[in-house]
């Protein structure tokens, strides 16, 4: 088993295979006691971990924030509207002086691509990034890759396609990095004017054709479209957008029947999927959630806590 | 007040000459040259060992003055530009606010003849406060003593305006300056749209954005007989499209800036905010057919479009960062390092991108050469001197330049303006 030697988690693009894997092994063990009746494990008593996020945020915050309470660690939260950026201080000023009332991790979240590197290169304190403009989500893509793990029982080998506006989305570019470290061929599937220059260059295939998506792929991962794009002028309508890119039951009908349907929420039902196949047979949407939770314990376990499995409650 | 440089191997746009000569200078202009000047003089320079060029002239830069004098001001800038080895500049109007009416231009004016040392010209705007809707008074504007006018920083992008601008700017015979930005089609970027924008998950600018307004602004100037001259060039395209119309007879002139013959958005991967600059850094491509577009004279000027900010300007996430390094005093070194050394131009070419073509597009009939009866501008450079990039050295008040760190060839010695030495090392 390999050792986790980074002080930050910025991305996946900057990790290699063997650092995946233990961060989808050591989530394994998180994952059964997030299940007990009594939720808890003393490996970061006593460390103090801040949420920093200047974009809004539930779940992803939540799930963080009950890693790091599972752990025994001590948390504080920290929203944009809260924080003093409104009274124009920098990134950094205000990570300075949180990590000046010694804190041992933070959490980042921001609209703008590279703070959290800004961060990690000029704090002692470990960064973990949860979502950094469109450049990369390493946790999310890290729980997906565990629930595909989980319910496949492989990575290598495997056809994900990963369905939506390919080129603001920070998922989409994490999974990419993560899930071809570990052997899986991925395809992006959206509309031409959402899918970046040179996306090829980092390892997917591009395929407009949904039809032909759903047919060859054993994960479906569509994407949440914002609504705004439609303003922006890259899509004609969400109506055609739903009607060539949204997956309903009928367009499954020619799906793997293992497939997965996953997405990293929050879901606009009717756009992206309907209702049915969200809540479908298929869908493995909670579960990714729940895997949230162990996947962050494990990231939070590996930069702050010992070496080794997690010890038993004393 | 006389001034003799003595063993001056003398460079210009035509020829670099191959034995060493003397140049007496007196009154503020160049009254003798020869193989050897025995006259006394009250100063005396030594370029033994070194090039002698004609007095380099940045027709790109920005004085933050009016408007934002913490990042640099007409008198730091002259510093700069000195140190630089320039001995006249031409200072773009997006100043606050804008330079276009004469207040503006005649507050820089003063303010450069306060300090001295230089000559600097302003650059008159061509639309209102730069709004791309109504055109400035050019008469006044040049009586005033702008050299040209721009809207730079901004691209006159409204078609029309811009065929009446040049049309008005014949008849006023000034040169037009186009910043090349069709800001529909880059709004909103951080840096060249291509593979490492979509891996940094930042928007893009696509090359589109400059190109379309070169073939634009190629057609206008075909199509009415007028002169234009393109802002910092950043692709091969560009180039090519420029290399045509010049076949074609238009009168098109362009400059590059030294970054985008040395760098590419690589720069940009560690999300370095002084490598974000607009035109941004492009590829290798692009940076191989500037430094061809230099060498073959389709690109007819160096200038530096020094930009300066302060550090809590440039401290900041890649999105937010303003664009624009500072280049007054690293021009000389980089092109000795990217270009002399490396055989792209000779010395006689570097006295001609850098001194007589930039002379003949600002209308500085009196300068661009070294020969006798011209104004005394000279620039010595020691093409043998090895340094490195650091911030400390700086003399302008910013220090945004992705350089900081990096190993030249080629630095400036002296520099001599109107018969005095205003710089030496």
């Amino acid at each position: 088993m390999s050792e986790w030697t980074k002080k930050s988690l910025l991305d996946l693009q900057t990790l290699n295979k063997e650092e995946i894997e233990l961060i989808l092994e050591t989530a394994k063990s998180f994952k059964e006691v997030s299940a007990r009746e009594v939720k808890k494990v003393p490996a970061l008593r006593g460390k103090t971990v801040v949420t920093l996020f200047f974009e809004p945020s539930t779940r992803t915050r939540a799930s963080f924030e009950l890693a790091a309470k599972r752990l025994s660690a001590d948390t504080i939260n920290i929203a944009s509207s809260t924080s003093s950026q409104t009274k124009g201080e920098s990134v950094l000023d205000t990570a300075r002086n949180i990590e000046a009332m010694n804190v041992d991790a933070i959490i980042v979240r921001h609209s703008s691509s590279g703070v959290p590197k800004i961060l990690s290169d000029h704090m002692d304190a470990a960064i973990i990034n949860a979502g950094d403009g469109c450049r990369a989500h390493p946790t999310q893509a890290l729980l997906d890759m565990f629930t595909i793990q989980e319910k496949l029982g492989h990575i290598k080998g495997l056809n994900v396609a990963i369905i939506g506006d390919i080129k603001h989305s920070r998922v989409a570019r994490s999974n990419i990095w993560g899930l071809t470290k570990l052997g899986a061929k991925v395809t992006v599937c959206g509309p031409a004017t959402l899918i970046p220059v040179g996306i090829e260059s980092l390892g997917a295939t591009v395929d407009y054709d949904l039809d032909n998506v759903i047919k060859n792929n054993d994960v479906l991962m569509p994407l949440r479209i914002q609504l705004e794009r439609q303003q922006e002028k890259y899509l004609p309508s969400l109506r055609e957008y739903a009607k060539k890119f949204g997956i309903n039951k009928a367009k499954l009908k020619n799906a793997k029947k293992d497939v997965l349907i996953m997405h990293p929420g929050p879901t606009n039902r009717g756009l992206e999927l309907s209702a049915e196949v969200a809540d479908g047979e298929y869908s493995v949407i909670l579960d990714q959630v729940t895997n949230g939770v162990a996947v962050r314990m494990a990231i939070l376990y590996l930069l702050l806590g010992a070496r080794g499995k997690p010890s038993e409650d004393e | 007040m006389s001034l003799l440089i003595k063993n001056a191997i003398i460079v210009n746009a035509d020829k670099a000459s191959k034995q060493a000569q003397d140049i007496l200078i007196d009154k503020g202009v160049i009254k003798k040259i020869a193989a050897s000047i025995n006259e006394k003089a009250t100063t005396t320079v030594d370029a033994k060992g070194m090039h002698v060029l004609p007095g380099l002239i940045d027709v790109h830069v920005h004085f933050r003055e009016p408007g934002q004098e913490h990042k640099e001001t007409v008198e730091s800038g002259i510093h700069a530009a000195a140190k630089g080895g320039f001995t006249s500049v031409l200072c773009m109007p997006n100043t606050i606010p804008v330079m276009d009416n004469r207040s503006i231009a005649e507050l820089v004016i003063s303010e450069s003849k306060r300090v001295g040392m230089i000559n600097v010209y302003p650059i008159g705007a061509i639309t209102k406060g730069q709004n791309n809707e109504e055109l400035t008074d050019m008469f006044e504007l040049k009586e005033a003593g702008c050299k040209a006018l721009s809207d730079d920083g901004r691209c006159v992008t409204n078609s029309r305006l811009m065929r009446l601008a040049f049309e008005y700017a014949k008849m006023v015979d000034i040169p037009l300056i186009q910043h090349c930005e069709d800001h529909s089609l880059s709004c909103g970027s951080v840096m060249n749209e291509g593979i490492n924008s979509t891996v940094l998950g930042v928007k893009g600018d696509p090359g589109l954005s400059e190109t379309v307004i070169v073939a634009r602004d190629i057609e206008l100037a075909d199509y009415l007989g007028t002169r234009i001259h393109f802002a910092h060039m950043s692709l091969k395209r560009s180039v090519e499209m420029i290399r045509d119309a010049k076949k074609r007879g238009i009168q098109v002139t362009a400059e590059a800036c030294p970054h985008h013959f040395t760098l590419t958005d690589d720069a940009l991967k560690d999300f370095n905010t002084c490598a974000k600059v607009n035109p941004p850094l492009r590829t290798q491509e692009d940076v191989d057919a500037v430094k061809e577009g230099l060498k073959d004279g389709t690109i007819d000027c160096i200038a530096t479009d020094h930009a300066p900010h302060a550090k809590e300007d440039k401290e900041m996430d890649l999105d937010h960062a303003p664009c624009g390094m500072v280049g007054l005093e690293t021009a000389v070194g980089l092109v000795v390092t990217e270009l002399v050394a490396a055989k792209v131009l000779s010395w006689p070419q570097v006295a001609e991108r850098m001194s007589a073509a930039p002379a003949k597009l600002a209308g500085l009939a009196n300068k661009g050469a070294i020969e006798e009866g011209k104004d005394a501008d000279i620039t010595i450079i020691d093409s043998k001197a090895e340094w490195t990039v650091t911030e400390a050295d700086f003399v302008s008040k910013s220090t945004n330049s992705p350089f900081i760190g990096r190993e030249l060839k080629g630095r400036v010695h002296t520099t001599i303006c109107g018969g005095k030495v205003v710089y030496k090392t």
